[in-house]
């Protein structure tokens, strides 16, 4: 053990020790208070209400079922509106104000990497639902996800872009402002080119920019085979469109940023035929899936479960899988038992926790036609 | 050369809608020597006052059509220039007596208010909304270049607005009151201008312009959200000082000046981060050697 980690130790040990001191951490009585922060209204609203209503789900079916350590979950819910310096403050709250046992959020990861330290601080594990760069896991040993990752992703996307787009130049396209973006970015040229593929050209925009013309027109110039844009669903839309506008009709494709139904409300037939990669299909044929589906359909009228609500129903019952085995809400303890986790069968499949913290898993590449998203090809670890 | 040409047209639709907005600010500066922050977010308010009022008419007049866009425009035009009127009233009147930094952070402050205020739930919501589309849209293709119907249209619209402008404030009687009230206001009042009604004046067709722009903007840009003012908002505030504040073809100028830059410097591959960066340093550098802007006067301050 080296004196960095063991000066982490003594300070989580430190820190675990005061809420024992201060006595009635998470709910007290027969209720554990389950803390979860949440992008529900701006920008990236669309991933904030999916990942909430799947987590709300999930808690309530357990519940249902009679709670977990026979108690009820309470979930507490605060809105960081997509905003940075957002997050910091209400999980902040969430921990020293509420005393919840655990965090469950968020889905973007600029935001989760400002909520990990506090939890870390604070020994209380924090569950990512979807975020999948690589450095919020990093933060420390009581930081989860249960999504797979950039580097998972970013090499999947460059198979993909070789094996089925065959493409032999790819331009990509960046939002500098966005961790998640420019962490795909960076897998993904690493992947494509050790496939043998080309970079043509790279270009970058600011997440909320509204005019991509002159990156655009740059990248029409360069002639390549497709274009990769590892952006969130309301950029990607609009530069679809201008994409669409300037005569570059080209196969578009990205990540899991772009999964959100804005993305063809605004997009509409400029998105028609792009692709994207993410964590589950609803359309796919699994008993678990389709359970899922139905329960969520039944509980918010009719609406199909994206990935994101997928993703936040796991992260709860990863979460409430963590504390039955640990027997205890004890941030150590529970650590632990996340840490152990072994082929927990998840609606977005069997997952195994790895020394990084980090679910490992497949994922799946859709397709956007006719306004929806059709499920292509299944891709493992 | 292909590239350049449409780099070209590329950043002249973008500084056009620059240039619509960067007349409102000007507009009110020229009147009332105050920046009126508020004007980016009139533009949003525009945009929605679009986006509600355009399934309101679309069982009377079918959408996307012209005359419908047309309509749709005049309302949302003239409901923020009674917006604009609004806020001139609440706000600025009952302090202009007062220092001029008061009004200029009050501006600030209604801004925010707005900002907020719209994106609370219960108001318009912080996400995203999907934009209709009001003017049937295409493409020109010529000779590899592509020129969108949309972007003639803010071209063609800011042109008819500048003159039109140009035509109010230095050709009617409306204007030269304006005018008048520029130079000074208790001398303008002594000779029987009416200072309150020009100043509304003044703020309406200021508001009805950000409206405008607001919607051309959101047909550029089809997602529209309550902080969708604000960064074109700054472009256009700096387009008015580039071009000299206060001076209609100087914003218009300006406007244009910063769409060319920014589309220029974006689509230079590994430059494209610095974009605004190298845009706004250029117009440090104009602003360095014509500090009253490239149309303003040199004004000499008296002690």
């Amino acid at each position: 053990m080296n004196p960095r980690k063991r000066a982490l130790h003594v300070i989580a040990l430190l820190a675990s020790a005061l809420p024992g001191l201060t006595g009635c951490r998470g709910g007290g009585g027969d209720t554990i208070l389950v803390g979860e922060f949440a992008s529900l209204t701006g920008k990236e609203a669309t991933f904030g209400i999916s990942s909430h209503e799947g987590t709300l789900l999930a808690i309530e079916e357990i519940n249902a079922a009679g709670g977990v350590l026979g108690k009820k979950l309470e979930l507490k819910t605060e809105d960081d509106q997509s905003k940075a310096g957002e997050p910091a403050n209400v999980v902040n709250k969430l921990i020293s104000k509420d005393g919840v046992v655990a965090v469950l959020g968020e889905v973007a990861s600029s935001r989760s990497l400002e909520a990990a330290p506090i939890c870390q601080q604070n020994s209380i594990p924090m569950i990512s639902p979807a975020s999948t760069n690589p450095k919020v896991t990093e933060t420390g040993d009581y930081i989860f996800r249960v999504c797979f990752i950039d580097p998972f992703q970013g090499t999947v996307m460059a198979n993909f872009a070789t094996n089925t787009l065959k493409a032999k130049k790819v331009a990509v396209f960046t939002d500098v402002k966005s961790d998640y973006s420019k962490g795909l970015a960076k897998f993904f040229k690493e992947g494509f080119t050790k496939a043998g593929g080309q970079i043509a050209t790279e270009l970058d925009f600011n997440g909320g920019d509204k005019d991509f013309k002159g990156q655009l027109t740059a990248i029409k110039s360069a002639a390549p085979d497709a274009v990769f844009v590892p952006g969130y669903y309301t950029d990607v839309a609009l530069i679809c469109i201008q994409a669409k506008q300037l005569g570059l009709n080209l196969p578009f494709f990205g990540g899991d940023g772009w999964e959100s139904d804005t993305l063809v409300k605004i997009g509409g037939d400029a998105m028609e035929g792009h692709y994207f990669s993410t964590h589950y299909a609803a359309d796919a044929a699994s008993p678990k899936v389709t359970a899922f589906v139905g329960a969520y359909k039944k509980r918010y009228n009719g609406k199909v479960p994206d990935a994101m609500a997928a993703l936040g129903y796991d992260s709860a019952k990863f979460l409430a899988d963590g504390i039955t085995r640990a027997g205890s809400t004890e941030g150590s303890k529970l650590r632990d038992a996340l840490a152990a986790t072994k082929e927990f069968e998840a609606v977005t499949g069997k997952m195994t926790i790895n020394a990084q913290r980090d679910a490992v898993k497949s994922a799946v590449i859709l397709q956007v036609k006719g306004g929806a998203f059709k499920f292509v090809e299944t891709v493992s670890p | 050369m292909e590239w350049f040409s449409q780099q070209m047209i590329n950043g002249l639709a973008l500084g056009s809608i620059y240039a619509l907005i960067a007349l409102g600010y000007t507009m009110v500066y020229g009147v009332l020597r105050f920046i009126n922050f508020a004007h980016s977010d009139v533009l949003m308010l525009g945009a929605y006052a679009a986006f509600f009022i355009a399934p309101a008419i679309q069982p009377l007049i079918p959408l996307p059509s012209v005359t419908g866009a047309m309509l749709v425009t005049l309302i949302s035009a003239l409901i923020c220039a009674g917006i604009g009127i609004l806020i001139e009233f609440l706000a600025y009147r009952p302090l202009r007596s007062r220092p001029k930094l008061t009004v200029l952070i009050t501006a600030i402050g209604v801004s925010l208010f707005i900002e907020f205020t719209c994106q609370h739930k219960a108001v318009f919501g912080a996400d995203t909304k999907p934009f209709p589309q009001l003017l049937p849209a295409t493409d020109f293709h010529l000779a590899g270049l592509v020129v969108g119907s949309n972007d003639l249209v803010v071209v063609l619209v800011t042109a008819v607005l500048l003159a039109g402008m140009w035509f109010i404030v230095q050709r009617t009687k409306v204007g030269t009151a304006m005018r008048a009230v520029s130079f000074n206001q208790q001398a303008a009042a002594l000779m029987g201008v009416n200072i309150n009604r020009i100043i509304s004046f003044t703020f309406g067709l200021g508001s009805a312009l950000a409206a405008v722009a607001g919607i051309l903007y959101a047909l550029k840009a089809p997602g529209i959200e309550p902080l969708m003012g604000v960064q074109p908002g700054v472009r256009a505030f700096i387009a008015a000082v580039l071009g000299g504040i206060g001076n209609l073809p100087g914003a218009a100028l300006g406007g244009l000046l910063l769409g060319l830059l920014e589309t220029f410097a974006g689509g230079i591959s590994g430059l494209s981060s610095y974009r605004d960066g190298i845009a706004f340093a250029i117009l440090i550098l104009i602003l360095l050697f014509k500090p009253a802007g490239l149309l303003g006067k040199a004004t000499v301050e008296k002690v």
